[in-house]
């Protein structure tokens, strides 16, 4: 029982972790139909800022986990500046292509100041909670509550605020939006903080109980692709809900069927899934 | 000028090539060319199915890793001829490529890129994990050189250089061959617009998937090659790292051109031997390059050569058209 429970919040961390990266993802495809590949260096870029905050300047968890997140963000609305705007009537192979060249660049920076090594960010709450004699790492229930608390946060930014709702304007129909007199650049440029924000946030989160290198990004942005994939690419609920599939998957997957190749379960997920239905998971013949 | 992007020009190149070894003398460097040679017929592959089709294929690596496992493994665990496996790299990587290419190709654009993305992971992954096969992270090693053939040893690093120099000529020619077929305008046609070329009644699925079979079987003939070369394998072979390297020389070169793959990828391969200083962090100046080219050049160095020849072409021809319609006039008002 303890076991099972173990792999549900092992399932619930990782969801929870994908679930925020690839919400960014998500956004930023519904605004400029980008897949950004250099989302996974800004989750790395975010890891190494909070880490540098922590270890280097000393300051507490939470301050380093909101100094990361506005690094980042600044980060990645210079990359909307510089890359993607001017790029935005270029041929869809054009954009990609730039997106890989900001991955190799902010890769190379990282590992060229802090070197290829596995870094280890303390734990800022090493503990445990025990309840009703099931073991919970503090850190995990810090991940599964703060992404929740984020992805609520989000919620009610979108739906409640007038910038949230030119955002999901400007996703659904962008002539429409340009119509009511919405500012495609402004948009544009939140979008692009908020998902550096999420990334940042998450790897912040999440470094504390793995490690922090330069090649960290890889496999977190090529699951939160096959998460957004699955659950429709620009879909909000579609991200959460596919981060948790492929969180859980692979934490039972690892523990029932074999850890040597937990990495392959989403990818093969993905395999499986896009020959069934090559138009996603939740979306209507959306390709 | 005009001479140059034409016959001439690959004449030219090839003639360059074939008394490079004769001028150099230095070993390292002819092993170096032939390398980047190889690296010159995958990314002609790619070109193949990224440049001509449009369609982002970002396992490229994986396809070049299995023609190269394929020879590796082959050689070193089952005894098998040089060239016997080698023929084999091609079409095995072939093989997956069909398998792979009917599920991917029915996906378009972003998701295509994705998807191969994952595949590349996929198949990086079974060559670290899968060690009964592949020895896993510790690589194949002791790789037999090519066997001789018609009485022509291999042994030496020129003789591997000309050895590489031929199939790259064979393979430049066949993509010659393609696109300037009907089979490559067809190719053309889907990269411009995949509705419109649908609508002049061109079977989407079918050509793109002989698009991407093709570039897979070039993919794996580059790998055999790199074995029987390098004579060392290990899975970072088909990391995507390499993928992306090859984006770069057929951005830097100029995508969708026919010489773009060589130019890119010996330009790039040279310069990056002179920047060995900087090993791993190379990429603090190939990334943002990638970036400024795709905003600034998006054509490449060919694809900027052939627009310049084909301006001037169009000024001569509407000067001509100028002039004779003068002389017209001329003719008109002594009449």
């Amino acid at each position: 029982m303890n076991l099972f429970f173990q792999q549900i919040l092992n399932g619930l961390t990782l969801g929870s972790v994908y679930g925020l990266v690839a919400l960014g993802l998500t956004l930023v495809y519904g605004i400029l139909h980008v897949p950004n590949f250099s989302h996974g260096a800004l989750y790395m870029v975010g890891a190494y800022a909070a880490w540098v905050l922590m270890v280097s300047v000393g300051v507490n968890y939470w301050l380093a986990m909101l100094g990361a997140g506005v690094v980042v963000a600044i980060i990645s609305v210079l990359c909307e500046r510089v890359v993607f705007n001017p790029l935005r009537h270029a041929p869809p192979i054009h954009d990609k292509i730039a997106a890989i060249g900001i991955l190799l660049f902010l890769e190379a920076v990282v590992q060229a100041i802090w070197g290829a090594d596995f870094q280890r960010m303390p734990a800022p709450y090493p503990g445990v909670i025990s309840f009703m004699g099931l073991f919970m790492p503090i850190q995990r229930v810090l991940i599964v509550v703060g992404a929740i608390v984020l992805m609520l946060g989000l919620h009610f930014f979108l739906k409640r605020t007038t910038t949230g709702a030119t955002i999901i304007a400007m996703a659904q129909d962008r002539e429409g939006a340009f119509l009511v007199g919405i500012d495609a650049n402004k948009v544009s440029m939140i979008t692009f903080a908020i998902a550096g924000f999420l990334a940042a946030v998450a790897a912040a989160l999440f470094a504390p109980i793995n490690l922090v290198y330069p090649g960290m990004g890889h496999l977190v942005i090529m699951k939160a692709f096959v998460i957004i994939v699955l659950g429709g690419m620009g879909s909000i609920p579609g991200a959460i809900v596919g981060g948790m599939i492929i969180g859980f998957a692979e934490s039972f997957g690892a523990f029932y069927v074999s850890t040597n190749y937990k990495d392959l379960i989403a990818f093969s997920l993905l395999v499986i899934i896009l020959s069934l239905r090559p138009q996603g998971l939740f979306t209507k013949g959306m390709r | 000028m005009n001479f140059l992007l034409g016959r001439g020009g690959a004449l030219l190149l090839l003639a360059v090539a074939i008394v490079f070894p004769l001028i150099s003398q230095n070993q390292y460097h002819i092993y170096l060319m032939s390398l980047a040679f190889i690296w010159t017929m995958a990314t002609a592959g790619m070109n193949l199915i990224t440049g001509y089709t449009g369609q982002l294929n970002l396992a490229h690596a994986g396809f070049v890793a299995i023609g190269a496992y394929t020879v590796g493994l082959l050689t070193v665990d089952y005894g098998l001829n040089f060239w016997a496996a080698f023929v084999l790299s091609g079409l095995l990587a072939g093989l997956i490529g069909f398998f792979v290419g009917i599920v991917s190709l029915r996906l378009t654009e972003h998701y295509f890129a994705i998807f191969t993305l994952c595949v590349g992971f996929i198949i990086w992954q079974l060559l670290e994990k899968w060690e009964g096969l592949t020895h896993g992270v510790h690589g194949v090693i002791d790789i037999p050189a090519p066997a001789d053939l018609f009485g022509i040893s291999f042994a030496s690093p020129t003789a591997q250089y000309y050895l590489v120099l031929f199939f790259l000529v064979v393979t430049l020619w066949l993509m010659h061959r393609i696109v300037t077929s009907l089979l490559g305008r067809t190719f053309l046609a889907i990269r411009n617009s995949e509705q419109l070329a649908e609508a002049l009644g061109i079977h989407l699925m079918r050509n793109k998937v002989l698009s991407f079979v093709l570039s897979t079987i070039i993919a794996g003939y580059a790998g055999g090659l790199y074995a029987g070369s390098v004579r060392f394998l290990d899975p970072s072979l088909s990391g995507v790292t390499i993928t992306f390297d090859m984006v770069t020389y057929l951005l830097v070169g100029g995508i969708g051109t026919l010489f773009g793959p060589l130019v890119g990828t010996l330009l790039v391969i040279w310069v990056s031997q002179y920047l060995q200083f900087l090993q791993d962090f190379r990429m603090i100046v190939f990334g943002p390059l990638l970036v400024v080219l795709v905003i600034f050049f998006p054509r490449g160095i060919v694809g900027y050569l052939q627009q310049k020849k084909m301006e001037r072409a169009a000024r001569l021809a509407e000067q001509a058209g100028r002039a004779a319609g003068e002389r017209k006039v001329e003719a008109k008002s002594n009449a």
